[in-house]
């Protein structure tokens, strides 16, 4: 039974990108289980019931209440950040007088990345280009990359860069203008 | 302990605790028959004594409820009642500005606020929703300098805040932050390097960002008057010798709660200099990784048997069992022990607890299975509050507590007023025997893990096991309701809770008539949090009569269109009707994914994030 249900689901026709299941339905598969009423108020607007769902059930979410802090108390083995997910790096900017953390794998590409900064810490980065870095500001975004050497954000390309950058640093003034013109 | 770990810190009734401003309520002076103002003072002498002995009776006022009524006798009493309180509580800060706040109370030493609701908690809402404390911290930097403790439930605190509170108030002496965040480890250096005269400083359940700032060190030099450090909720290393030199000079540390960067080696140096200790947090409980090897393991017995006066003992966040013989020497002595991250066997548990005769409070995890529990219900004839959490907290995973355990806890504990119980497996027979063998329950809370689970053996939903809960347990006033409930439950609950003051929901009920039975039956109700329930705008309309005797209505999940809310929002202009969209929600026909409403004096607010909608 399962295995023609995962046949069929591995042949089936649709649109969409490959690799992308489809939404996750969130109704108990406990066979004690009375039938729904017409529940449309499932999570992200799906509807709730199926019956024939799926065994492994969808997380929802918030459920049980039990707060976050102590869910990630458990894991059998301690999990690194980037296992969870997310690649945290710090910021920090010359200046200012507090670190920030944020997390790579949200961004698409350093347009992204680079407007976040611009709002996280209040100032503006410059126009980069490959031979100049970049020319309009005091700041340049720079990153610590898996060899330990600083290089100008923007100079790889984003997935080489998320992988390999350890942290971050926006540099102002002369330092700054030292490693633009280091060249890749 | 027992006073931060318990939730419901509630106890005060009508008048509403939280909108304590009802001037248009206060009649003329009984005595002169004229209305008290600034011009009296020269011209009725015997009201001048009066309103001197009533200041003086006043101040022995301590109650919020009290101090509330006496706040309504008259223009004069609600005057010096003003006067005379020191101790503001808030319990939604969004009911009442800073402003109006500061210009009724002009004395007020200790301010309360509550912020976000607590489903927020459980990341039901998208965060940056509100509840900042800088309004506040400002309005009363200006208005209020003598204030000396602030206490925060929910709020998002900055840095700037933390900076503003230790520059504005120059004797300020208590700080304590529950679930609160926004601020890291360089505000709190801020704070602490100019907070002279500090004696608390509690950092609970709150997340603290890192900004690799050494906060332990900005401590001033010198004799410290440090009476509570509780830091064990901080995500980050801290300097340990710094730590050191700190408890090496408060000769006033009572509690002391260490994070999980702390290892067994360095609390054994901690205590060492504090066997004053009445509360103390352990830290990881393990040893460093940089132990060598030959190295000689301190003597914790020895050390733990010296701190005489340990009632309060927490941490174990990354133990290692075999360092729990360690704490046998205390254990007699213990009112209150959280294992609650402690991952331990019933087998590990059973030497310690078979020793806490005059444990009150305890907090432990799911992995002592029933037989834990039952060695806990044959020792803790004392016991008054149990917390059990799950160390899976899934919905199909094993669950190693069931009702065994449940039924051999109210047997053996009959004293027992607060229980929060996860489980996968939940019967009613053990309920009502609870019900019936532990009348003083205050707060009942149960969560079954699988969602519209009924009785594990008969199969019926579980609303007689509530049922009896809410008619034997006389004294009830927060209840958590779980597992398979039709509207019968509810009906239970309207009929006889009518304590009940706060009431949470989750995948329960079948019909509006549930939310009615309670909306109806309820005089008491201030808190209602409900989640993906079938309730909808026709039973929205049946409160009308009650929301402003509400704290706050949550409702997500449920069957509301934004005409209901509309409605509820034109008959009500005293409340604020919050429209709550979750980021990545498509909004589905004309569903609401959460209300959030409450009463308030202010209107809506002006801080209120995109998407937020206030009708």
């Amino acid at each position: 039974m399962e295995n023609s249900v995962a046949y069929e689901k591995a042949t089936e026709l649709r649109l969409g990108l490959p690799g992308i299941d489809e939404p996750a339905v969130l109704s108990s598969v406990k066979n004690n289980k009375r039938p729904l009423h017409d529940e449309k108020s499932g999570e992200n607007g799906k509807s709730a019931q199926n019956e024939t769902a799926p065994p492994s059930k969808a997380q929802i979410v918030g459920w049980p209440p039990v707060q976050s802090y102590r869910k990630n108390n458990f894991q059998q083995a301690k999990k690194s950040e980037s296992e969870c997910g997310g690649i945290y790096v710090k910021v920090s900017m010359d200046g200012a007088p507090y670190l920030r953390k944020i997390d790579l794998k949200v961004y698409k590409g350093y347009p992204e990345l680079l407007q976040v900064l611009e709002n996280m810490f209040k100032f503006t980065i410059g126009e980069y280009s490959e031979r100049e870095g970049y020319k309009g500001s005091d700041y340049e975004p720079t990153y610590e990359d898996k060899d330990g050497d600083w290089m100008l954000v923007g100079d790889v390309p984003w997935e080489m860069f998320i992988t390999s950058c350890k942290r971050l640093r926006i540099m102002k003034g002369s330092e700054a203008r030292g490693l633009s013109c280091s060249g890749v | 302990m027992a006073e931060q770990m318990s939730d419901d810190d509630e106890r005060q009734q009508s008048p509403p605790s939280d909108l304590d401003f009802t001037s248009n309520k206060a009649r003329t002076c009984i005595v002169t028959g004229s209305v008290s103002g600034h011009t009296e003072f020269q011209s009725l002498y015997p009201d001048q004594v009066l309103e001197n002995v009533l200041e003086n009776v006043l101040h022995f006022l301590t109650s919020r409820r009290d101090r509330n009524s006496a706040s309504l006798v008259c223009k004069s009493w609600y005057r010096v009642e003003a006067l005379t309180r020191s101790e503001l509580f808030i319990g939604n800060c969004y009911a009442v500005s800073p402003a109006r706040a500061t210009a009724r109370f002009t004395r007020v030493r200790a301010l309360h606020l509550k912020g976000r609701p607590r489903f927020a908690d459980f990341n039901l809402m998208p965060p940056d929703w509100g509840a900042h404390f800088n309004p506040w911290v400002l309005a009363f930097a200006k208005a209020c300098p003598w204030l000396e403790k602030v206490y925060l439930k929910r709020m998002s605190v900055t840095d700037d805040d933390l900076a503003t509170l230790a520059e504005s108030f120059l004797g300020f002496k208590e700080l304590v932050l529950v679930c609160c965040d926004g601020f890291g480890t360089s505000g709190l250096a801020i704070f602490i390097s100019k907070c002279r005269q500090l004696k608390v400083l509690d950092l609970i359940e709150s997340e603290v960002s890192d900004d690799e700032t050494d906060w332990i060190s900005c401590f001033p030099e010198g004799e410290s008057h440090l009476e509570s450090l509780i830091f064990d909720c901080v995500e980050c290393p801290i300097n340990f010798e710094a730590l050191e030199r700190l408890v090496a000079r408060s000769p006033s540390l009572k509690k002391l709660r260490l994070n999980r960067y702390v290892s067994i080696g360095q609390l054994y140096r901690l205590m060492v200099q504090a066997p004053q200790l009445t509360h103390l947090g352990t830290g990881s409980f393990s040893p460093s990784e940089v132990a060598g090897q030959g190295d000689q393991e301190p003597d914790y017995v020895t050390t733990f048997a010296a701190c005489k006066s340990l009632v309060c003992l927490s941490g174990f966040r990354e133990i290692i069992p075999d360092y729990l013989p360690a704490i046998y020497p205390i254990c007699a002595n213990l009112t209150s022990l959280n294992f609650s991250y402690a991952n331990i066997t019933a087998e590990q548990l059973k030497p310690i607890i078979s020793n806490c005769h005059k444990l009150q409070v305890f907090w432990v995890l799911d992995s002592i299975c029933d037989e834990g529990l039952k060695a806990v219900a044959a020792t803790c004839k004392e016991l008054r509050e149990l917390r059990v959490f799950p160390v899976d907290a899934r919905e199909d995973s094993d669950g190693p507590v069931s009702e065994v355990g449940f039924q051999a806890i109210s047997e053996g504990c009959r004293k027992l007023q607060s229980i929060l119980y996860f489980c996968q497996r939940m019967t009613n027979a053990a309920v009502i025997a609870m019900s019936r063998n532990c009348p003083d329950l205050v707060v009942f809370r149960l969560c079954i893990m699988g969602r519209h689970r009924p009785d594990h053996v008969t199969g019926e939903p579980m609303d007689d096991g509530f049922g009896a809960i809410v008619m034997n347990c006389k004294k009830l006033t927060r209840l958590a309701v779980s597992g398979l409930l039709t509207d019968k439950a509810f009906d239970y609950i309207g009929r006889y809770g009518k304590l009940v003051r706060t009431l949470s929901v989750a995948f329960a009920g079948d019909s509006d008539m549930a939310l009615k039975y309670v909306l109806e039956g309820c005089p008491q109700l201030q808190k209602l949090e409900i989640r993906d329930s079938p309730f909808g705008d026709a039973a929205l309309c049946s409160g009308l009569h009650h929301y402003y005797n509400m704290r706050f209505l949550w409702m997500s999940s449920c069957r509301l269109t934004h005409q209901g809310c509309q409605q509820i929002a034109r008959a009500m202009p005293r409340l604020v009707v919050e429209v709550i969209r979750s980021a990545d929600e498509e909004e589905v026909y004309d569903r609401v994914q959460t209300l959030y409403m409450y009463r308030s004096l202010e209107g809506p607010r002006n801080d209120a994030p995109k998407f937020v909608t206030i009708l």
